[in-house]
Protein backbone atom coordinates (compact mmCIF):
# COMPACT_ATOMS: atom_id res chain seq x y z
CA UNK A 1 0.00 0.00 0.00
CA UNK A 2 1.47 3.51 -1.27
CA UNK A 3 1.66 6.03 1.61
CA UNK A 4 1.31 9.03 0.33
CA UNK A 5 4.17 11.41 1.64
CA UNK A 6 4.37 13.89 4.33
CA UNK A 7 4.00 17.78 3.24
CA UNK A 8 7.50 18.29 4.42
CA UNK A 9 8.95 15.40 2.54
CA UNK A 10 6.93 16.05 -0.66
CA UNK A 11 7.93 20.12 -0.68
CA UNK A 12 11.51 18.74 -1.14
CA UNK A 13 10.99 16.76 -3.18
CA UNK A 14 8.95 19.67 -5.41
CA UNK A 15 11.52 21.83 -5.01
CA UNK A 16 14.55 19.60 -5.97
CA UNK A 17 12.86 18.12 -8.72
CA UNK A 18 12.16 22.12 -10.35
CA UNK A 19 15.50 23.12 -9.75
CA UNK A 20 17.24 19.71 -11.14
CA UNK A 21 15.63 20.43 -14.50
CA UNK A 22 16.62 24.49 -14.09
CA UNK A 23 19.93 23.49 -13.32
CA UNK A 24 20.76 20.92 -16.22
CA UNK A 25 20.85 23.14 -19.37
CA UNK A 26 23.08 25.62 -16.84
CA UNK A 27 25.44 22.75 -16.08
CA UNK A 28 26.12 21.77 -19.44
CA UNK A 29 27.09 25.48 -20.15
CA UNK A 30 29.20 25.88 -16.98
CA UNK A 31 30.93 22.36 -18.17
CA UNK A 32 31.73 23.58 -21.56
CA UNK A 33 33.05 27.17 -21.35
CA UNK A 34 34.85 25.83 -17.71
CA UNK A 35 32.64 27.68 -15.26
CA UNK A 36 32.86 25.87 -12.63
CA UNK A 37 35.24 28.05 -10.68
CA UNK A 38 33.15 31.14 -11.32
CA UNK A 39 30.46 29.21 -10.24
CA UNK A 40 31.80 28.12 -6.92
CA UNK A 41 32.59 31.96 -6.72
CA UNK A 42 29.03 32.96 -6.59
CA UNK A 43 28.59 30.14 -4.65
CA UNK A 44 30.55 31.26 -1.60
CA UNK A 45 29.87 35.30 -2.17
CA UNK A 46 26.21 34.64 -1.66
CA UNK A 47 27.32 33.75 1.76
CA UNK A 48 27.33 37.22 2.63
CA UNK A 49 23.98 37.81 1.32
CA UNK A 50 22.87 35.93 4.00
CA UNK A 51 24.64 38.53 6.44
CA UNK A 52 23.18 41.36 4.98
CA UNK A 53 19.72 39.54 4.94
CA UNK A 54 20.07 38.66 9.13
CA UNK A 55 21.71 42.52 9.30
CA UNK A 56 19.01 44.63 7.39
CA UNK A 57 16.00 42.01 8.49
CA UNK A 58 15.45 41.03 4.87
CA UNK A 59 14.16 38.26 3.39
CA UNK A 60 16.85 35.71 3.35
CA UNK A 61 16.20 34.14 -0.19
CA UNK A 62 16.00 37.82 -2.04
CA UNK A 63 19.02 38.91 -0.35
CA UNK A 64 20.91 35.65 -1.41
CA UNK A 65 19.71 36.17 -4.81
CA UNK A 66 21.02 39.73 -4.56
CA UNK A 67 24.22 38.86 -3.01
CA UNK A 68 24.95 36.78 -6.16
CA UNK A 69 24.01 38.81 -8.94
CA UNK A 70 26.15 41.65 -7.39
CA UNK A 71 28.98 38.82 -6.94
CA UNK A 72 28.18 38.25 -10.69
CA UNK A 73 28.15 41.91 -12.12
CA UNK A 74 31.74 42.01 -10.07
CA UNK A 75 32.88 39.41 -12.43
CA UNK A 76 31.22 40.71 -15.57
CA UNK A 77 33.39 43.87 -14.93
CA UNK A 78 36.59 42.25 -14.19
CA UNK A 79 36.28 39.80 -16.86
CA UNK A 80 36.51 42.74 -19.35
CA UNK A 81 39.30 44.96 -17.88
CA UNK A 82 42.87 43.48 -18.91
CA UNK A 83 44.47 44.37 -15.68
CA UNK A 84 44.13 41.34 -13.35
CA UNK A 85 43.76 37.81 -14.86
CA UNK A 86 39.94 36.68 -13.99
CA UNK A 87 41.44 33.29 -12.02
CA UNK A 88 43.33 35.70 -9.82
CA UNK A 89 40.07 37.90 -9.07
CA UNK A 90 38.37 34.35 -8.81
CA UNK A 91 41.49 33.16 -6.21
CA UNK A 92 40.72 36.13 -3.63
CA UNK A 93 36.85 36.60 -4.25
CA UNK A 94 36.27 32.74 -3.41
CA UNK A 95 37.89 32.03 -0.38
CA UNK A 96 37.60 35.81 1.47
CA UNK A 97 33.90 36.12 0.39
CA UNK A 98 33.11 32.79 2.42
CA UNK A 99 35.68 33.71 5.55
CA UNK A 100 33.39 37.06 5.37
CA UNK A 101 30.03 35.19 5.42
CA UNK A 102 30.67 33.24 7.58
CA UNK A 103 32.10 35.76 10.39
CA UNK A 104 29.80 38.03 10.05
CA UNK A 105 26.97 35.33 10.18
CA UNK A 106 28.94 34.05 13.41
CA UNK A 107 29.14 38.03 15.01
CA UNK A 108 25.19 39.10 13.27
CA UNK A 109 24.04 36.07 15.38
CA UNK A 110 26.10 34.56 17.34
CA UNK A 111 27.41 31.68 17.15
CA UNK A 112 23.96 29.67 17.69
CA UNK A 113 22.70 30.17 13.97
CA UNK A 114 22.51 26.91 12.17
CA UNK A 115 25.90 27.85 9.57
CA UNK A 116 25.81 23.59 8.25
CA UNK A 117 22.48 24.50 6.97
CA UNK A 118 24.06 27.16 4.83
CA UNK A 119 27.07 25.07 4.25
CA UNK A 120 25.11 22.01 3.30
CA UNK A 121 21.33 22.92 2.66
CA UNK A 122 18.61 22.10 4.31
CA UNK A 123 16.25 20.04 1.94
CA UNK A 124 13.24 19.25 4.47
CA UNK A 125 13.25 22.57 5.90
CA UNK A 126 12.30 24.17 2.67
CA UNK A 127 8.43 25.80 3.45
CA UNK A 128 5.73 27.18 0.90
CA UNK A 129 7.59 30.76 0.53
CA UNK A 130 10.82 28.50 -0.40
CA UNK A 131 8.77 27.36 -2.90
CA UNK A 132 7.36 30.14 -4.34
CA UNK A 133 10.54 30.98 -4.83
CA UNK A 134 11.93 27.80 -6.43
CA UNK A 135 8.87 27.63 -8.84
CA UNK A 136 9.20 31.73 -10.18
CA UNK A 137 12.77 31.85 -10.05
CA UNK A 138 13.49 28.80 -11.56
CA UNK A 139 10.78 29.33 -14.15
CA UNK A 140 12.30 32.55 -15.04
CA UNK A 141 15.49 31.20 -15.29
CA UNK A 142 14.55 28.22 -17.57
CA UNK A 143 12.63 30.75 -19.87
CA UNK A 144 15.13 32.98 -20.25
CA UNK A 145 17.59 29.79 -21.01
CA UNK A 146 15.70 29.31 -23.64
CA UNK A 147 15.85 32.10 -25.19
CA UNK A 148 19.68 32.36 -25.07
CA UNK A 149 20.34 28.43 -25.83
CA UNK A 150 21.40 28.58 -29.40
CA UNK A 151 23.60 31.59 -28.97
CA UNK A 152 24.93 29.90 -25.86
CA UNK A 153 25.91 26.74 -27.37
CA UNK A 154 27.45 29.07 -30.36
CA UNK A 155 29.78 30.98 -28.10
CA UNK A 156 30.55 28.06 -26.03
CA UNK A 157 31.75 26.04 -29.45
CA UNK A 158 33.64 29.08 -30.95
CA UNK A 159 33.36 32.31 -29.90
CA UNK A 160 35.32 34.25 -32.65
CA UNK A 161 33.33 32.43 -35.31
CA UNK A 162 29.53 33.66 -32.89
CA UNK A 163 31.08 36.87 -32.93
CA UNK A 164 31.70 37.19 -36.90
CA UNK A 165 28.05 35.85 -37.47
CA UNK A 166 26.44 38.75 -35.55
CA UNK A 167 26.19 37.44 -32.03
CA UNK A 168 27.54 40.00 -28.95
CA UNK A 169 29.33 37.50 -26.84
CA UNK A 170 29.94 39.83 -24.17
CA UNK A 171 25.73 40.10 -23.80
CA UNK A 172 25.58 36.56 -23.97
CA UNK A 173 27.87 35.89 -21.22
CA UNK A 174 26.72 38.36 -19.21
CA UNK A 175 23.59 37.86 -18.85
CA UNK A 176 24.52 33.68 -18.50
CA UNK A 177 26.96 34.68 -15.18
CA UNK A 178 23.39 37.19 -14.05
CA UNK A 179 21.18 33.16 -14.61
CA UNK A 180 23.93 31.57 -13.03
CA UNK A 181 23.95 33.63 -9.75
CA UNK A 182 20.25 33.61 -9.49
CA UNK A 183 20.21 29.65 -10.13
CA UNK A 184 23.27 29.28 -7.02
CA UNK A 185 21.04 31.56 -4.94
CA UNK A 186 17.80 29.63 -4.82
CA UNK A 187 19.39 26.03 -5.19
CA UNK A 188 21.67 27.05 -2.52
CA UNK A 189 18.88 26.24 0.68
CA UNK A 190 18.50 22.47 -1.11
CA UNK A 191 22.27 21.56 -1.33
CA UNK A 192 24.34 24.60 0.25
CA UNK A 193 26.77 26.42 -0.54
CA UNK A 194 29.69 24.28 -0.84
CA UNK A 195 27.61 21.82 -2.84
CA UNK A 196 25.07 24.01 -5.38
CA UNK A 197 28.33 23.93 -7.90
CA UNK A 198 27.83 19.87 -7.50
CA UNK A 199 23.82 19.66 -7.99
CA UNK A 200 24.57 22.02 -11.80
CA UNK A 201 27.64 20.32 -12.73
CA UNK A 202 27.74 16.23 -12.07
CA UNK A 203 24.45 15.20 -14.15
CA UNK A 204 25.98 17.11 -17.01
CA UNK A 205 29.48 15.09 -16.32
CA UNK A 206 27.37 12.07 -16.31
CA UNK A 207 24.98 12.88 -19.65
CA UNK A 208 28.27 13.86 -22.07
CA UNK A 209 29.07 10.63 -22.98
CA UNK A 210 25.32 9.39 -23.54
CA UNK A 211 24.39 12.55 -25.55
CA UNK A 212 25.24 13.39 -29.46
CA UNK A 213 23.59 17.02 -29.46
CA UNK A 214 23.66 20.20 -27.05
CA UNK A 215 20.24 19.18 -26.23
CA UNK A 216 20.52 15.65 -26.06
CA UNK A 217 23.09 16.55 -23.40
CA UNK A 218 21.13 19.12 -21.28
CA UNK A 219 17.35 16.98 -21.33
CA UNK A 220 19.76 13.61 -20.00
CA UNK A 221 21.51 15.72 -17.61
CA UNK A 222 18.21 16.84 -15.96
CA UNK A 223 17.18 13.26 -16.00
CA UNK A 224 19.91 12.02 -14.24
CA UNK A 225 19.60 15.25 -11.76
CA UNK A 226 15.74 13.71 -10.97
CA UNK A 227 17.20 10.28 -10.53
CA UNK A 228 19.46 11.65 -8.40
CA UNK A 229 17.07 13.47 -6.54
CA UNK A 230 14.60 10.37 -6.04
CA UNK A 231 17.46 8.35 -4.70
CA UNK A 232 19.17 10.63 -2.79
CA UNK A 233 15.85 11.74 -0.80
CA UNK A 234 15.39 8.25 -0.85
CA UNK A 235 18.38 7.20 0.86
CA UNK A 236 18.29 10.50 3.40
CA UNK A 237 15.17 9.11 4.37
CA UNK A 238 15.50 5.87 5.06
CA UNK A 239 19.18 6.06 6.55
CA UNK A 240 18.67 9.64 8.23
CA UNK A 241 21.69 11.46 6.45
CA UNK A 242 21.33 15.04 5.13
CA UNK A 243 19.16 15.11 1.98
CA UNK A 244 21.77 17.74 0.13
CA UNK A 245 24.62 15.64 0.29
CA UNK A 246 22.55 12.45 -0.42
CA UNK A 247 21.39 13.55 -3.44
CA UNK A 248 24.92 14.94 -4.39
CA UNK A 249 26.32 11.71 -3.54
CA UNK A 250 23.41 9.97 -5.68
CA UNK A 251 24.24 12.08 -8.75
CA UNK A 252 27.99 11.23 -8.29
CA UNK A 253 27.14 7.46 -8.51
CA UNK A 254 24.97 8.09 -11.49
CA UNK A 255 28.00 9.89 -13.70
CA UNK A 256 30.71 7.45 -12.48
CA UNK A 257 28.26 4.26 -13.93
CA UNK A 258 27.90 6.10 -17.38
CA UNK A 259 31.85 7.30 -17.80
CA UNK A 260 32.46 3.99 -16.85
CA UNK A 261 30.20 2.93 -18.82
CA UNK A 262 31.18 4.97 -22.14
CA UNK A 263 34.93 3.73 -21.54
CA UNK A 264 33.90 0.43 -21.49
CA UNK A 265 32.29 1.04 -25.08
CA UNK A 266 35.03 2.75 -26.56
CA UNK A 267 37.14 -0.24 -25.78
CA UNK B 1 18.20 38.62 -28.05
CA UNK B 2 21.82 39.37 -29.54
CA UNK B 3 22.48 42.65 -32.12
CA UNK B 4 22.88 41.47 -35.40
CA UNK B 5 25.35 44.66 -36.03
CA UNK B 6 28.88 43.49 -36.43
CA UNK B 7 30.73 45.37 -33.63
CA UNK B 8 34.29 46.94 -34.28
CA UNK B 9 35.24 49.94 -36.58
CA UNK B 10 33.20 48.12 -39.93
CA UNK B 11 31.66 50.90 -41.53
CA UNK B 12 27.89 49.60 -43.04
CA UNK B 13 27.23 51.43 -46.09
CA UNK B 14 23.39 50.81 -45.23
CA UNK B 15 23.82 52.68 -41.82
CA UNK B 16 26.53 55.05 -42.09
CA UNK B 17 26.36 56.23 -46.14
CA UNK B 18 29.11 56.23 -48.49
CA UNK B 19 32.13 57.09 -46.54
CA UNK B 20 34.19 59.42 -48.57
CA UNK B 21 37.87 60.74 -46.57
CA UNK B 22 37.27 61.07 -43.32
CA UNK B 23 39.97 58.84 -42.90
CA UNK B 24 42.82 60.26 -41.75
CA UNK B 25 45.41 60.31 -44.80
CA UNK B 26 48.40 62.56 -43.58
CA UNK B 27 49.93 60.63 -40.72
CA UNK B 28 48.98 57.27 -40.18
CA UNK B 29 52.83 56.15 -39.39
CA UNK B 30 53.73 54.32 -42.75
CA UNK B 31 56.53 56.91 -43.32
CA UNK B 32 58.05 55.49 -40.06
CA UNK B 33 61.02 53.19 -40.81
CA UNK B 34 58.55 51.51 -43.66
CA UNK B 35 60.69 50.86 -45.92
CA UNK B 36 57.47 49.15 -47.77
CA UNK B 37 57.44 51.98 -50.68
CA UNK B 38 54.22 51.64 -52.13
CA UNK B 39 52.11 54.55 -52.58
CA UNK B 40 50.18 55.27 -49.13
CA UNK B 41 46.91 56.94 -48.32
CA UNK B 42 45.02 55.46 -51.76
CA UNK B 43 41.38 56.12 -51.16
CA UNK B 44 38.85 53.42 -49.82
CA UNK B 45 38.22 51.08 -52.76
CA UNK B 46 34.42 51.40 -53.38
CA UNK B 47 34.62 48.29 -56.08
CA UNK B 48 35.71 46.03 -53.29
CA UNK B 49 34.16 43.47 -51.22
CA UNK B 50 35.62 44.90 -48.48
CA UNK B 51 38.51 47.59 -47.91
CA UNK B 52 40.52 48.13 -45.36
CA UNK B 53 43.19 51.43 -45.03
CA UNK B 54 45.87 52.53 -42.36
CA UNK B 55 44.90 49.62 -39.74
CA UNK B 56 46.71 50.26 -36.46
CA UNK B 57 45.93 48.01 -33.60
CA UNK B 58 47.98 48.03 -30.63
CA UNK B 59 48.45 45.72 -27.64
CA UNK B 60 50.64 45.88 -24.71
CA UNK B 61 52.64 48.65 -26.49
CA UNK B 62 53.30 46.82 -29.45
CA UNK B 63 52.11 47.36 -32.96
CA UNK B 64 50.68 44.38 -34.15
CA UNK B 65 49.04 45.78 -36.76
CA UNK B 66 50.88 49.07 -38.29
CA UNK B 67 49.20 50.79 -40.95
CA UNK B 68 48.01 47.81 -43.40
CA UNK B 69 46.19 48.35 -46.42
CA UNK B 70 44.24 45.28 -47.61
CA UNK B 71 41.04 45.11 -50.18
CA UNK B 72 39.22 41.97 -51.48
CA UNK B 73 37.70 42.29 -54.85
CA UNK B 74 34.97 40.05 -55.89
CA UNK B 75 36.41 36.53 -57.82
CA UNK B 76 39.86 37.55 -56.43
CA UNK B 77 41.93 35.15 -54.25
CA UNK B 78 44.19 37.31 -51.56
CA UNK B 79 46.76 35.06 -49.56
CA UNK B 80 48.26 36.23 -46.48
CA UNK B 81 51.69 35.16 -44.98
CA UNK B 82 53.93 36.10 -42.33
CA UNK B 83 55.73 35.00 -39.73
CA UNK B 84 54.06 33.97 -36.23
CA UNK B 85 52.72 36.62 -34.29
CA UNK B 86 52.71 38.78 -37.67
CA UNK B 87 49.57 39.84 -36.94
CA UNK B 88 47.91 37.67 -39.41
CA UNK B 89 44.99 36.45 -37.49
CA UNK B 90 44.61 39.87 -35.58
CA UNK B 91 44.05 41.18 -39.26
CA UNK B 92 41.38 38.98 -40.10
CA UNK B 93 39.73 39.75 -36.17
CA UNK B 94 39.36 43.47 -37.98
CA UNK B 95 38.35 42.91 -41.19
CA UNK B 96 35.42 40.66 -39.02
CA UNK B 97 34.72 43.27 -36.77
CA UNK B 98 35.58 40.38 -33.88
CA UNK B 99 37.98 42.77 -32.81
CA UNK B 100 38.44 46.31 -33.03
CA UNK B 101 41.34 48.82 -34.63
CA UNK B 102 42.50 51.22 -33.06
CA UNK B 103 43.16 53.72 -35.84
CA UNK B 104 42.04 53.51 -39.45
CA UNK B 105 38.73 52.64 -41.44
CA UNK B 106 37.36 49.40 -43.22
CA UNK B 107 34.99 49.76 -45.62
CA UNK B 108 32.21 46.70 -46.14
CA UNK B 109 29.31 47.66 -48.48
CA UNK B 110 25.98 46.15 -47.18
CA UNK B 111 26.10 43.83 -49.95
CA UNK B 112 28.84 41.89 -48.82
CA UNK B 113 28.32 39.01 -47.02
CA UNK B 114 31.12 37.32 -45.28
CA UNK B 115 31.27 33.56 -44.87
CA UNK B 116 34.13 32.83 -42.23
CA UNK B 117 36.25 29.84 -41.58
CA UNK B 118 37.99 30.18 -38.33
CA UNK B 119 40.99 27.99 -37.43
CA UNK B 120 39.30 24.42 -36.21
CA UNK B 121 41.75 23.74 -33.55
CA UNK B 122 39.62 26.50 -31.28
CA UNK B 123 36.81 24.34 -31.59
CA UNK B 124 35.16 23.06 -28.29
CA UNK B 125 35.40 19.74 -27.81
CA UNK B 126 33.04 18.88 -24.78
CA UNK B 127 30.01 19.95 -26.74
CA UNK B 128 28.54 16.93 -28.50
CA UNK B 129 27.65 18.21 -32.03
CA UNK B 130 27.06 15.83 -35.09
CA UNK B 131 27.78 17.52 -38.53
CA UNK B 132 24.13 17.83 -39.36
CA UNK B 133 23.74 19.69 -36.12
CA UNK B 134 26.27 22.42 -36.26
CA UNK B 135 25.20 22.99 -39.75
CA UNK B 136 21.64 24.17 -38.77
CA UNK B 137 22.59 25.61 -35.51
CA UNK B 138 21.86 29.26 -35.35
CA UNK B 139 19.89 29.79 -38.87
CA UNK B 140 17.23 28.16 -40.39
CA UNK B 141 18.22 25.42 -43.31
CA UNK B 142 16.31 22.73 -44.48
CA UNK B 143 17.97 18.82 -44.61
CA UNK B 144 18.20 19.53 -48.64
CA UNK B 145 20.13 22.28 -47.76
CA UNK B 146 22.82 20.55 -45.50
CA UNK B 147 23.01 17.45 -47.65
CA UNK B 148 23.90 20.04 -50.53
CA UNK B 149 26.48 22.01 -49.31
CA UNK B 150 28.22 18.81 -47.19
CA UNK B 151 28.50 17.27 -50.61
CA UNK B 152 29.41 20.60 -52.66
CA UNK B 153 32.41 20.28 -49.95
CA UNK B 154 33.20 16.67 -50.06
CA UNK B 155 31.99 15.80 -46.94
CA UNK B 156 28.67 14.11 -47.19
CA UNK B 157 29.19 11.10 -45.23
CA UNK B 158 30.02 13.07 -42.20
CA UNK B 159 26.31 14.21 -41.73
CA UNK B 160 25.45 11.77 -38.49
CA UNK B 161 29.09 11.83 -37.22
CA UNK B 162 30.43 13.81 -34.18
CA UNK B 163 32.49 17.28 -35.10
CA UNK B 164 34.96 16.02 -32.54
CA UNK B 165 35.92 13.10 -34.08
CA UNK B 166 36.43 14.06 -37.82
CA UNK B 167 39.70 14.37 -39.56
CA UNK B 168 41.67 17.50 -39.69
CA UNK B 169 40.33 17.78 -43.70
CA UNK B 170 37.03 16.87 -42.69
CA UNK B 171 36.77 18.85 -39.63
CA UNK B 172 37.76 21.91 -42.40
CA UNK B 173 35.46 21.15 -44.75
CA UNK B 174 32.58 21.32 -42.79
CA UNK B 175 33.59 24.43 -41.27
CA UNK B 176 33.44 25.79 -45.05
CA UNK B 177 30.12 24.48 -45.78
CA UNK B 178 28.68 26.36 -42.70
CA UNK B 179 30.26 29.76 -43.76
CA UNK B 180 28.46 29.02 -47.65
CA UNK B 181 25.13 28.35 -45.67
CA UNK B 182 24.71 31.58 -44.86
CA UNK B 183 25.31 32.90 -49.48
CA UNK B 184 28.52 34.84 -48.54
CA UNK B 185 30.44 36.80 -51.53
CA UNK B 186 33.35 37.02 -49.37
CA UNK B 187 34.99 33.49 -48.55
CA UNK B 188 37.46 34.76 -45.35
CA UNK B 189 39.49 31.20 -43.92
CA UNK B 190 42.48 31.44 -41.12
CA UNK B 191 44.77 28.97 -41.75
CA UNK B 192 42.43 26.03 -43.57
CA UNK B 193 46.00 23.63 -43.98
CA UNK B 194 47.84 24.26 -40.84
CA UNK B 195 48.17 20.24 -39.74
CA UNK B 196 47.10 19.03 -42.99
CA UNK B 197 49.74 16.79 -45.14
CA UNK B 198 50.45 18.42 -48.62
CA UNK B 199 47.59 15.94 -50.68
CA UNK B 200 45.30 17.48 -48.51
CA UNK B 201 46.32 21.21 -48.32
CA UNK B 202 46.44 20.83 -52.29
CA UNK B 203 42.55 19.30 -52.29
CA UNK B 204 41.67 22.16 -49.55
CA UNK B 205 43.26 24.63 -52.02
CA UNK B 206 41.25 23.15 -55.12
CA UNK B 207 37.95 23.28 -53.47
CA UNK B 208 38.65 26.82 -52.37
CA UNK B 209 39.49 27.77 -56.19
CA UNK B 210 36.38 25.82 -57.36
CA UNK B 211 33.99 27.71 -55.24
CA UNK B 212 36.21 31.10 -56.56
CA UNK B 213 35.25 29.86 -60.03
CA UNK B 214 31.24 28.47 -59.33
CA UNK B 215 30.15 30.90 -56.96
CA UNK B 216 32.00 33.69 -58.18
CA UNK B 217 33.70 35.00 -54.16
CA UNK B 218 36.11 36.49 -53.47
CA UNK B 219 38.37 34.75 -51.17
CA UNK B 220 40.87 36.08 -47.96
CA UNK B 221 42.89 33.23 -46.86
CA UNK B 222 45.61 33.42 -44.27
CA UNK B 223 48.51 31.11 -45.12
CA UNK B 224 50.21 28.85 -42.52
CA UNK B 225 53.47 28.33 -44.72
CA UNK B 226 55.28 31.62 -45.63
CA UNK B 227 56.78 29.55 -49.14
CA UNK B 228 53.90 27.57 -50.40
CA UNK B 229 50.72 29.20 -51.48
CA UNK B 230 47.96 28.39 -53.17
CA UNK B 231 48.64 28.44 -56.99
CA UNK B 232 45.43 30.31 -57.83
CA UNK B 233 45.99 33.18 -55.36
CA UNK B 234 45.58 36.02 -57.09
CA UNK B 235 47.54 38.28 -54.87
CA UNK B 236 49.97 36.97 -52.17
CA UNK B 237 50.47 39.42 -49.43
CA UNK B 238 53.56 38.99 -46.65
CA UNK B 239 53.13 41.00 -43.46
CA UNK B 240 54.87 41.68 -40.24
CA UNK B 241 53.06 44.07 -38.49
CA UNK B 242 52.60 46.00 -41.97
CA UNK B 243 52.90 44.48 -45.40
CA UNK B 244 56.22 43.94 -45.80
CA UNK B 245 56.12 42.48 -49.71
CA UNK B 246 53.79 41.38 -51.82
CA UNK B 247 52.78 39.87 -55.18
CA UNK B 248 52.20 36.91 -57.55
CA UNK B 249 53.07 33.43 -56.84
CA UNK B 250 54.47 31.27 -59.33
CA UNK B 251 53.96 27.36 -60.10
CA UNK B 252 55.46 24.87 -58.09
CA UNK B 253 56.26 23.15 -61.39
CA UNK B 254 59.21 25.80 -62.16
CA UNK B 255 60.73 24.88 -58.61
CA UNK B 256 62.05 20.94 -59.30
CA UNK B 257 62.66 20.84 -56.07
CA UNK B 258 59.49 21.80 -54.52
CA UNK B 259 57.94 19.89 -57.56
CA UNK B 260 59.67 16.18 -56.42
CA UNK B 261 58.83 17.45 -52.42
CA UNK B 262 55.37 17.74 -53.24
CA UNK B 263 54.60 15.14 -56.05
CA UNK B 264 52.72 15.86 -59.41
CA UNK B 265 49.42 15.50 -57.48
CA UNK B 266 50.15 18.27 -55.41
CA UNK B 267 52.16 20.51 -57.54
CA UNK B 268 48.68 21.64 -59.24
CA UNK B 269 47.20 23.50 -56.56
CA UNK B 270 50.67 24.53 -54.54
CA UNK B 271 52.54 27.57 -55.87
CA UNK B 272 55.90 29.28 -54.50
CA UNK B 273 56.17 33.07 -53.57
CA UNK B 274 59.57 34.43 -53.65
CA UNK B 275 59.63 37.29 -51.24
CA UNK B 276 61.24 40.70 -52.43
CA UNK B 277 61.70 42.35 -49.21
CA UNK B 278 63.90 45.72 -49.50
CA UNK B 279 63.73 45.90 -45.27
CA UNK B 280 64.24 43.06 -42.52
CA UNK B 281 63.17 43.23 -39.00
CA UNK B 282 65.13 43.38 -35.99
CA UNK B 283 64.64 40.59 -32.82
CA UNK B 284 61.78 43.46 -31.37
CA UNK B 285 59.85 43.19 -34.90
CA UNK B 286 61.29 47.07 -35.83
CA UNK B 287 62.23 47.37 -40.04
CA UNK B 288 65.03 48.53 -40.88
CA UNK B 289 65.90 48.87 -44.28
CA UNK B 290 68.93 46.45 -46.27
CA UNK B 291 71.51 48.17 -48.87
CA UNK B 292 71.82 44.94 -50.61
CA UNK B 293 68.09 44.58 -52.28
CA UNK B 294 67.48 41.58 -53.41
CA UNK B 295 69.58 39.65 -51.10
CA UNK B 296 66.68 37.38 -50.43
CA UNK B 297 63.79 37.63 -47.56
CA UNK B 298 65.37 36.32 -44.53
CA UNK B 299 62.34 35.06 -42.61
CA UNK B 300 62.17 33.99 -38.38
CA UNK B 301 64.15 30.94 -38.97
CA UNK B 302 61.95 29.38 -41.74
CA UNK B 303 63.91 29.00 -45.37
CA UNK B 304 62.88 27.50 -48.09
Amino acid sequence: MFDWPEPFVLRALVASLVLAIVAAPLGCIVLWRRMAYVGETLAQSSLLGVAFGLALNLDLTLSVILAAVVAALILIWFGQQKLLALDSVLGLMHHAALAMGVIAITLLKGPSIDLMGFLFGDVFAVTNDDLVWVLVGGGLVLAVMVALWRPLVRVSLHEDLATAEGIDPRFVRGAFDILLAVTIAVAMKIVGILLVMAFLIVPSVAARPLASTPERMAVIAAIVAMLGVFGGLYASLMVDVPGGPSIVLAMSALAVMSLLAARRRSG
Amino acid sequence: MSSEMPRGPLVDAAAAGPVTGNYVTGDHGHTVGCGCGHAHAAPIDHDALISARGLWFTRQSRDVIAGIDLDVHPREIVTLIGPNGAGKTTLVKLMLGIERADRGEIYKPSTTVIGYVPQRFDIERAIPMTVGRFLALGHAVADGDIRRVLSDVGAQRTEHQQLAQLSGGETQRVLIARALLRRPNLLVLDEPARGVDYVGEADLYDLIGRLRDERGLGVLLVSHDLHVVMAKSDRVLCINGHVCCSGQPSAVAQHSEYARLFGPRAAGALAVYTHHHDHQHDLSGAPHPVESAGSGASHDGQGA
